[in-house]
């Protein structure tokens, strides 16, 4: 099965290195990119997505703010904040909005973990 | 040196830069953390390559008052200096910041110096650091030295190279304890090292997408 992932990070570079590490996981999975908050809901709005991958540090709203945003949309979707700001409260915030916290650089390693996770998750939820 | 110095980096270097800033700048906040022992908000809204005149320039623009910094070198593959900058009355804001309590003037005086040393050994570290670490290549980095003047003092420490050099500006947002510090980061290097920082920015963008540089600008 294939899902759809949405990218959201203002680096482009980010994304691209996302979207790499994307393609050796799952080659067959799709995938959305915007490059800040608005854009990434005025998207998720639109189009349907099953997991998200949000950068913490972006101008405007941040990737806490979005993630939260995001699941009031959509309550059970798997969903990750990237940042190499590993300080307790980002930690403890993205897990009390129902996020996974992964550290940027992101790691294809971190990645399949955490797909893996939204794997089982949305397959529950399909069962 | 022909054209404005942001074109001396292509579009997707320049990003390339700025992440690697903004991942320098969010360990720095989770090193700040450990040290201040509450949370600490750094964000970096914006990253651009500016001559060392216009650097001046903006300084004195937006900064009438005198100003701090925190003053390191770097030497490697690429060299140059590092600043972190703040207007001097936010330097003793940045102190209270840092320092939690309620300490009499005097003890903040005191310690204003050691503070400031050890906040941008910190920041700078963590900047150079990172992107020493992220394009495989080591830097050599001296003591920090706290120095004040203004943006003239800062940017003409050494008589500028006769191949002219460029300034990497950064404005930093840093908050603490309800206080809010705005405040500089300036990385000076020399033509040479900005060469073999943008050959070492397309390695790096090459590894971290599978795609060289080039035929991503070509395709943009």
């Amino acid at each position: 099965m294939s899902y759809k992932l949405m990218i959201v990070d203002d680096s482009k570079l980010a994304r691209m290195s996302a979207a790499k590490a994307l393609n050796a996981l799952h080659p067959d999975w799709s995938r959305l990119e915007a490059s800040n908050a608005d854009e990434a809901l005025s998207l998720a709005k639109q189009t349907a997505f099953d997991v998200a991958l949000l950068d913490f540090n972006m101008p405007g709203r941040d990737g806490l703010e979005l993630a939260a945003e995001l699941l009031a949309l959509r309550p059970s979707m798997p969903l990750a904040v990237v940042s190499a700001n590993h300080q307790t409260e980002v930690v403890q915030r993205a897990r009390e909005i129902g996020a996974v916290f992964l550290t940027k650089p992101l790691n294809e390693q971190a990645l399949d973990a955490f797909l893996q996770d939204a794997i089982r998750r949305l397959k529950q939820a399909e069962a | 040196m022909t054209g404005a110095p942001s074109d001396l980096l292509s579009e997707l270097q320049l990003d390339a830069l700025t992440e690697l800033v903004n991942i320098g700048v969010s360990r720095a906040a989770a090193s700040l953390r450990e040290m201040v022992g509450s949370q600490v908000h750094l964000s970096v809204p914006n990253v651009s390559l500016e001559t060392r005149s216009r650097a001046i320039g903006i300084l004195a623009e937006r900064e009438v008052s005198n100003l701090v910094a925190v003053h390191q070198v770097f030497e490697g593959d690429v060299a140059g200096r590092a600043l972190l900058i703040f207007p001097e009355a936010k330097s003793l804001e940045l102190v209270r910041a840092i320092t939690g309590g309620d300490l009499p003037l005097e003890d903040i005086i005191e310690l204003e110096q050691e503070a400031l040393a050890e906040t941008g050994n910190i920041l700078l570290n963590s900047c150079l650091a990172t992107i020493a670490n992220m394009l495989q290549r080591s830097l050599r980095m001296s003591l920090p030295e706290v120095l004040r003047g203004n943006a003239a003092t800062f940017f003409n420490l050494t008589p500028p190279p006769e191949g002219g050099d460029v300034v990497m500006f950064l404005f930093i947002n840093f908050a603490v304890r309800e206080r809010d510090i705005s405040g500089y980061i300036a990385m000076i290097m020399d033509l040479p090292s900005l060469a073999a920082l943008k050959q070492l920015l397309d390695e790096f963008i090459e590894r971290a997408t599978g795609e060289t540089a080039h035929s991503i600008d070509d395709r943009t």
